[in-house]
Parts: C-alpha cells; structure tokens; sequence
C-alpha cells in the first residue's frame, strides 16, 4: 500500500499533536530524560541553552550532530534541533540524522543575510520564529508547518514574546475584518503573502501551530502566554538554568495544560527556588538583540 | 449526547471540531468533575507520556480506569491508544489505562520523517484516507478484539466492546465517519 510521507498534513501535524505542551532545550541525555520525565511534549536538542549562546557571544551553529544523537537515543518524545537562519546544509545534516523538527532559529548566527531556508524541499518539518504576522506569514509561505514567537532568547524576561504575540493577535483581527481587495493592499503594506493572508482570513487564526517562545522562566509566564492565545510553551535557559530544574519543569508543564486555572497556577508556583539569571531586555543594546536576526 | 475529549495536550481542538460539526455537545475534559458529566471520551493525538504524567497527577487515571472498565465509552487515536494498550513494547509511559487487550509498539512506524497518509479499507466504513504521525503500531490482540481496518499488515483500528483505538488520526482530515462511529458506539452501548 503506498505511503506519501513529508506532506504539509504530516509536518503540521506533527505540530498539532505538541499542543498543549511544552518543548524544553536540553543540552545533554540526562537534561533530556529529566524533560521527558517532567511531562516534556519534545525536546531542542542544544549544545548550548541560549542564555550561555548569548554570554558566549562569537558564531553560534548548529549543534554537534553527536550530541543530537545522543539525545535522539536518550528519549521516546519527539527531537528537534536547531539549524542557522538560511543555512540549508545544516538543515540537510539534522534531516539525514532524523531529527523530528528543525528550528531555523534566530539564536544561532544567520548564514544567510537574505535567504531563509526553502522549506519545502525537506521532508523534516521546521518551525520558524515571528515578531509579527507578515514575519509569520513569509515563513510559511517558505514551508514552515509551526510558528513561535521570537521573543527575546535566553533573557528570562517576557515582554518581548508578549509584544510579538500581541501584535499577531491585533494583526489577525485587522485581516479578519479587512475586505478581499483590502487584503491586496494589506500584503502589498506588509510585505505579506497574499495567499497566507487569505489562509488566515478564512480560518480566523494562522494556519499552523503558533507556540511562544523567547524569555519564559515561570510557570506564570507560560500561562500569561497561554492565556494570549498561544498553542504551547517553549522554554529555553528558564528551565536548566534555573536552581531546580525538575521541579520547575513539572511546574510549567501543568501551568501550560492549567492556564485558565489560578488556583492550579499558585499551587504550582510554590517554593520552586530561583528562576534562571535574567536580564531585562529593556536593557540589552541593539547590537546583542536576537530577535532582528533574519525577517 | 454529551461527548468529552481529554484536554490535557494533544490535538483536542480537532476533535472538538469534529464533534460539534456532528451536533454533539462536546467537552473539554481537564478534571474529575468535567470527566463526571461526559457520556463517553475521546483521548486524543499527541505525546503519551504527557498525558499519562498529568492523568495520574490530577487523580484522573484511576477514575478513568475504574469507569472504563464499567462499560464507559473511550476511543483512543494514537497517543491515546498507547494509553487504552494493556501491553506496551517500551517501558514508557508505566502508568496507563490498560484496558485493552491489544499490543502496542510506540514510534514503531519511525520518527517524524517516516510520518505518512496512506489510504484504508474500514470495515463498515469504506475507502478512509488516514494520516500517520510518529504513529504506534499494533503488534498483536486478543480474541476479544475486533480487527477494523489494516495498513501493511498490521491493525490499524480496532475495537473491543465500548472500546475503540487507532494508530492514525481521523480528525485530522475532516472526514467525520469514524466518529460518527463511535457516537453509534455510545448510543448503543
């Protein structure tokens, strides 16, 4: 019987499936089996969590393909790993070392000054970061089959990620509510494909998955960022970076199942130790911020 | 009818769409309370061991066990029938439903790269295009189990009295007749 694999349906579906849920950077086997233990959804497999990516400073690249395969034997979940903005050879190594979802991701140094990768000629599905809906639509009109936020990597402070999930919200009613030739305009404005935005229109939200990420260190910020509409939690540095990593984890876990409900949310804030080293992004020069990288 | 579908992670929404555009009053279930008011349940696509972790933290596990065992209706979709196996071929997730007689192998069809649509033949359906993701493979079943559709070999969709499993997921592409299928089950119990 023929089996048609790397369709858009698998890869975005793969991404419905982590709804709900939260994908945590890991940097090594243990890490990982501690993330799948604490109710993990998936895991980044990193050589680095961004906050040490950003104190290190110099050229960030895709990870050690040991250190991916190390993780891939260590857990059952799904595995991703993240490649350079534009850089499609990195992404053709994480594909053939089978990694479940490539996050071309602005932690890592951009290869490409222009280019992000062409999504559609890999079987692997990628995820792709976004400070605003035109940003979100020209990836997928590349290919990706999942959406985050940029936030502010490796910080711990939120606001960034609030501001690009707020944005997208106003954006999406704006589209919602526009006209059909109004739309054109829109695209033509926005630097928007017209094709997403029709997408978008008909479905009253963006056709793939759209998870937060960039700054989230507590078991409020992923509900806070729930509670903004988004599909699920990415936690970057909040989580091996802080004092307790196990019992944080299972925290955000259930404050990202548990958004709407406060009283599960202050149970589980309770006595978790201190959150990661934060700076606060109001404060970082533009030169150090991660979030303008590839657009 | 009053339908739930497990809402802890995973593909929930979709299932609630498909539910509601059938005409049921279908419920997100995320306590023991909600799990009270549902007529039968709906564990949907996503990762098991998730799902099994939040199960038993919330007290839901062995309520779900208890009335599952009663003659509750539940269909189980990938992740979910990972939950429904009695015998599992990974150590993981330990704490599960198991309440059917069915062997499971989890990733078994591969990873992510390995995801597939194929089309089936269900018994008392028809022709049903399916879609595959990281999806678990039944290994074997009791006699008690009724085989309903096959992919290479292997079942596919299977039920044993109230209970229902696949290894693919219906709901995700808008074709309503397994669900409609099991609404019969829960009708006619």
């Amino acid at each position: 019987m023929e089996r048609l694999t790397g369709t858009f349906k698998v890869k975005s579906g793969l991404a419905e499936m982590l709804k709900g849920g939260v994908i945590m950077d890991v940097v090594n086997a243990e890490q990982a089996k501690i993330a799948e233990k604490a109710g993990a959804v998936a895991v980044m497999a990193l050589e680095r969590v961004p906050a040490d990516i950003r104190a290190a400073g110099g050229v960030a690249r895709m990870a050690d393909p040991k250190k991916i395969k190390e993780i891939m034997d260590a857990v059952t979940i799904p595995v991703m790993a993240k490649c350079r903005i534009g850089h499609f050879v990195e992404a053709q190594i994480l594909e053939a070392l089978g990694v479940d979802y490539i996050d071309e991701s602005e932690v890592l140094t951009p290869a490409d000054p222009e280019n992000h990768i062409d999504k559609w000629q890999f079987k692997v599905p990628f995820v792709c970061g976004a400070r605003d809906l035109p940003e979100a639509c020209r990836r997928i009109a590349e290919g990706a089959a999942m959406i985050r936020t940029k936030g502010e990597a490796g910080t711990g402070d939120v606001i960034e990620a609030v501001r690009h999930m707020r944005l997208m919200n106003k954006q999406i009613r704006i589209v919602r509510q526009a006209s059909d030739e109004e739309l054109v305009t829109l695209g033509k404005e926005w630097g928007a494909p017209v094709e997403v935005l029709r997408l978008i229109k008909e479905l009253g939200r963006l056709p793939v998955v759209n998870f937060a990420a960039g700054g989230i260190a507590t078991p409020a910020d992923a509900a806070l960022m729930m509670q903004l509409g988004c599909d699920g939690i990415f936690v970057g540095s909040g989580i091996f970076k802080s004092q307790d990593p196990e019992r944080r984890a299972k925290a955000i876990v259930m404050a990202t199942t548990y958004y709407n409900d406060p009283k599960v949310l202050a149970e589980v804030s309770e006595d978790l130790g201190e959150p990661m080293p934060s700076i606060s992004a109001a404060q970082l020069p533009e030169r150090e911020l991660l979030q303008v990288r590839g657009n | 009818m009053r339908i739930g579908v497990l809402g802890l992670q995973g593909d929930f929404r979709e299932h609630l769409e498909m539910l509601r555009a059938l005409g049921v009053d279908a419920r997100d279930v995320r306590t023991k309370e909600q799990l009270h008011e549902v007529e039968g349940l709906i564990i949907p696509g996503g990762e098991s061991t998730t799902m099994a972790y939040l199960l038993e933290k919330m007290g839901l596990l062995s309520i779900l066990r208890e009335r599952g065992a009663q003659g509750f209706p539940i269909y189980g979709t990938c992740a979910g029938m990972i939950l429904l196996a009695r015998e599992l071929n990974d150590s993981y997730p330990e704490n599960r439903l198991a309440l059917m007689d069915i062997s499971v192998k989890r990733n078994a069809y591969g990873r992510q790269r390995d995801s597939f649509e194929a089309d089936l033949h269900i018994k008392d359906i028809g022709e049903f295009h399916a879609v595959f993701i990281r999806a678990p493979k039944i290994v074997g079943v009791g006699p008690s189990v009724e085989i309903l559709a096959e992919h290479d070999g292997a079942p596919v969709l299977v039920r044993q009295k109230h209970l229902l499993a696949s290894s693919f997921h219906p709901e995700l592409t808008g074709d309503p007749r397994v669900h409609k299928y099991f609404l019969e089950m829960v009708t006619r119990g």
